[in-house]
């Protein structure tokens, strides 16, 4: 079975800037109301670390989800 | 956040740096280094000179100074010469390093002190409002260069490895994860090393350069970079606007340190 993976999302120090939207590769990031990044398809997720690498704001932590994690 | 930043950043944040701006994947890029390097912080002096890019000694939970603009290599010589166990890091910006620091990088490099130099190249000054740099590519368009700068940039890996550096790198913040393996490779080399991380200020370099997205400036270094292996093979007109990245140079030679302990030693037998 693919693996699954946890994305974590700071909205608090997200500045809206739109690199991470614009660099995940599988669609699991969107622009929320306000410009800020939400998760809007978390089960899409590959854990490239894509967005945890760019984002200038160090906003997420995304992990590989615990068996029972789901 | 992760437990690296968590580490190696002071917990001041958010930064001062505007929504994109490429200074924080740098930051982030050296706080991964740092945490492959495992030096104990007491033994890290992270100097910087003056910009919106060196603002990042201030946000290093490490030994720091934020120095004078142009100036940071010189306090780091000072320090290395003094504490010759400390690992030595130090920022600046292009402007910082190329304009009015120019002369204190060329002589840091003749020298070969053992210290990791790491230029942030945003193509422009980004704290004085976006006037074109050394390192400004010709044709693009700063505030004081509207038409498109008439200048010739410097190459700034040639220029390092031609005053004399012995490791000599360019990286960008498209390519973030390479990017901190450079600043490994970097730090673990005895000499001096220079890092050019080619980066982003969205305000004052894209929106004048038809880039008016962050984003649109990371797709811009994704579609315009090739690495050393893949420039080797390309002409020089398919070169024109490419930016080269990778390993560029290193070779070894005496250590500004070393050669300055055997000038004590000699100085003191003749006492
Ligand atoms: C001696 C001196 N001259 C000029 C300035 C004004 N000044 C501050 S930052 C800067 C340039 C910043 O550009 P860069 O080094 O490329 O860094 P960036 O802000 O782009 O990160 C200048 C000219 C100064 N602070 N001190
Ligand atoms: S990259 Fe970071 S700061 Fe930019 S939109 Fe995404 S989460 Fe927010
Ligand atoms: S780890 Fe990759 S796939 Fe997952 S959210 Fe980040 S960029 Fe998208
Ligand atoms: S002006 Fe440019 S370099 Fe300075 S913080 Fe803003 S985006 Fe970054």
């Amino acid at each position: 079975m693919a693996k699954k993976f946890k994305v974590d999302l700071n909205q608090k120090t997200c500045k809206a800037c739109g690199i991470c939207m614009a660099l995940c590769p599988k669609g699991v990031l969107g622009k929320r109301h306000d410009g800020k990044a939400e998760v809007v398809d978390e089960a899409a997720c590959i854990g490239c670390q894509n967005c945890s690498v760019h984002c200038p704001d160090f906003c997420f932590v995304v992990k590989e989800a615990a068996a029972d994690d789901k | 956040m992760e437990a690296v930043y968590e580490k190696y950043f002071r917990g001041n944040l958010p930064h001062i740096w505007c929504p994109g701006c490429g200074n924080g994947i740098v930051m982030s890029a050296i706080a991964r280094a740092l945490d492959k390097l495992n030096y104990p912080q007491d033994d890290v002096l992270f100097i910087s000179g003056i910009g919106c890019s060196s603002r990042m000694s201030g946000y290093m939970d490490l030994n720091t100074v934020h120095t004078a603009h142009g100036r940071a290599l010189a306090f780091a010589t000072g320090a290395k010469v003094c504490e010759p166990r400390l690992h030595v890091f130090v920022l600046m910006g292009d402007g910082d390093a190329a304009a009015i620091g120019g002369n204190h990088f060329i002589h840091a490099c003749r020298r070969n002190i053992d210290m990791t130099a790491i230029v942030i190249n945003n193509s422009i000054y980004g704290m004085t409002g976006g006037q074109f740099s050394p390192l400004t590519p010709t044709g693009k368009r700063a505030t004081t260069a509207p038409y498109g700068s008439i200048d010739r940039a410097f190459n700034l890996v040639a220029l390092a490895e031609g005053a004399g550096a012995t490791y000599v790198a360019r990286g960008d913040v498209f390519h973030a994860v390479q990017l901190t393996n450079l600043i490994v490779e970097a730090a673990e080399h005895k000499g001096f090393s220079v890092v050019e991380a080619v980066s982003t200020c969205p305000v004052s370099f894209g929106r004048y350069n038809d880039m008016p997205e962050p984003a649109d400036m990371m797709l811009w270094l994704r579609d315009n970079t090739v690495t050393v292996q893949q420039a080797a093979k390309m002409s020089e007109e398919e070169l024109a606007d490419k930016i080269i990245i990778g390993k560029h140079y290193e070779t070894e030679a005496v250590e500004y340190g070393d050669e300055m302990a055997r000038l004590l030693a000699r100085a003191k037998e003749a006492e």
